[in-house]
């Protein structure tokens, strides 16, 4: 007998390896023409690992000061072996998680996914959503260059606007009244030790919760398996599913290692507390549409500030988004084409408003 | 388990005082573990420097219709010559959302280009998002040296 196999059996008698793994080749997963859309979940979980990974590496060279934060980067970027692609990578991958969790939570929203019984998943998914762009907004600013330290002014200013708890939101984010190295620390600590636990325990909760209730399958699917049971189609999880998923990530892998090494994330000028914000000051694109909305809203309408007006309709935007699972409670008919419009208008605002930043200047 | 519930249906008084005195004592605990935490993590107010005159800049610093960013106490703050020769101290913290302005001379304005607001050069807000005018400070000449000071009753 050799030795893995004895080591095998050594794990098996104490921890039952071949119920795991008679369960693993028991799972099934279902398919039908929208199943491309399942893969969108596992490419932001593939791109999360190689953000954890990364991020460890540029941990070895970066130091967390105003004084040290954007030459460190530098250094990554121009001493360090193979570190600008380390950032790179780091950078890209953080834009393209970004982008694959909001498909994958469009994708789901439209699928209908979010139906009873996973109004959980979808909770625990929007929550990683807002994790993910914490993540956004505090790994910005920690290379201390001009666009994020304005962007992370403006941003946390926002922040600030909301009633009651707004500046003592403002100060716990900045540190102080103003954006500064105390500003840079808190981001830090939050990037680095808060938000990746709370997004690792929240995404062990959301494959948990998809593992527990299955791949939802859409209604007009559901319907037409329902009037042709010859049609129900399912493949086995491990291995077909899994190879699918693997040759996804391939994918994401190939755009990710073109987009480094043909356009290498840059590093601008570094930040200065006193000097004026330069023309062109802009969010990166997944908060350009919110950008673009306040420049429309007015400085006052009625006899409220616009812009906290404006804050307060995302808010609330978001909140009900949030809590789509609530509303649908499987009604048929007007209720369901209501939400299926709504998420439609918001795709469309979100995509004009992004496209019109870029094109407006 | 099923001896204590029995026990404690006899005793409900007893159980019920018992449960007050633990919650209590977990909340206290709780408590204090959670009040320092809250206090630590919003940070020690720092004192504003900013009571007299700061100095801004020299006599001849500035070409007539330019601006320029000084220091005013730890927020910036702007001076801008007109083309008429006179000197305006104000804020350069951007009434809506925190960001520096700049003194445009093709405008002859004070603008933010963060979100296109528009101030004139003392401060008033004309156009785009800002909701409040801009800090104006008095401006002191004095030999080759302009400071500016914060106004008595602002």
């Amino acid at each position: 007998m050799g030795v893995l196999h004895r080591v095998k059996n050594w794990l098996d008698e104490r921890f039952g390896w071949h119920e795991i793994r008679a369960f693993i080749e028991h799972k099934t997963v279902p398919v039908h023409r929208y199943s491309y859309w399942y893969f969108l979940g596992g490419m932001t979980l593939f791109l999360f690992i190689i953000q954890v990974i990364t991020g460890i590496l540029l941990l070895l060279y970066y130091r967390p000061s105003t004084s040290e934060a954007y030459e460190s980067v530098q250094y990554i970027m121009t001493q360090v072996p193979f570190g600008w692609l380390v950032r790179s990578i780091h950078s890209w991958s953080a834009n393209l998680m970004i982008f694959t969790a909001v498909v994958h939570m469009f994708s789901v929203f439209f699928l209908k996914s979010y139906r009873k019984p996973r109004e959980l998943t979808w909770l625990s998914g929007m929550l990683l959503l807002f994790i993910v762009l914490g993540f956004g907004f505090s790994g910005y600013l920690l290379p201390w260059n001009t666009l994020s330290f304005f962007a992370t002014k403006v941003g946390t200013d926002i922040a600030g606007q909301m009633p009651v708890v707004g500046k003592w939101i403002l100060v716990f984010l900045r540190g102080g009244e103003d954006v500064s190295g105390a500003t840079l620390t808190r981001f830090f600590g939050f990037h680095v030790a808060v938000l990746p636990g709370i997004a690792t325990t929240l995404i062990a909760l959301h494959v948990l919760l998809v593992q527990r209730f299955g791949m939802s399958v859409p209604p007009s699917i559901e319907a037409e398996w329902e009037a042709r049971p010859t049609e129900r189609r399912e493949i086995r999880f491990f291995p077909n599913f899994l190879l699918r998923e693997l040759m996804a990530w391939y994918v994401a892998l190939a755009i990710l290692g073109g987009l480094a090494a043909l356009k290498p994330w840059e590093l601008g000028m570094k930040a200065d507390a006193f000097a004026a914000a330069p023309p062109g000051i802009r969010p990166e694109w997944y908060f350009m549409f919110m950008f673009e909305t306040l420049k429309f809203i007015p400085a006052k309408i009625a006899w409220f500030e616009g812009e906290l007006l404006g804050i307060l309709g995302f808010g609330a935007a978001f909140l009900a988004w949030t809590l789509v699972p609530f509303f649908d409670g499987g009604r048929r008919g007007r209720a369901q084409k209501l939400i299926t419009g709504a998420g439609v208008f918001a795709l469309a605002y979100i995509v004009v408003m992004t496209v019109y930043a870029y094109i407006a200047k | 388990m099923s001896d204590q519930s029995a026990f404690a249906q006899d005793q409900p008084e007893r159980r019920h005082a018992l449960r007050i005195f633990l919650g209590t004592g977990v909340a206290a605990s709780l408590a204090s573990f959670l009040y320092p935490v809250l206090r630590y993590i919003i940070p020690p107010k720092t004192v504003e420097q900013t009571t007299g005159n700061v100095l801004a800049a020299h006599v001849g610093d500035l070409k007539p219709n330019t601006g320029k960013i000084f220091r005013f106490g730890n927020r910036p703050a702007l001076l801008v010559l007109t083309a008429d020769g006179k000197y305006h101290a104000i804020s350069a913290v951007c009434t809506h959302l925190n960001c520096t302005v700049q003194y445009r001379s093709d405008l002859h304005a004070v603008w933010c280009a963060c979100h296109n607001g528009m101030y004139t050069v003392d401060g008033a807000n004309i156009s785009g998002p800002p909701p409040r005018p801009l800090e104006e400070y008095d401006v002191i000449l004095k030999g080759n040296d302009i400071y500016a000071r914060r106004r008595e009753n602002a």
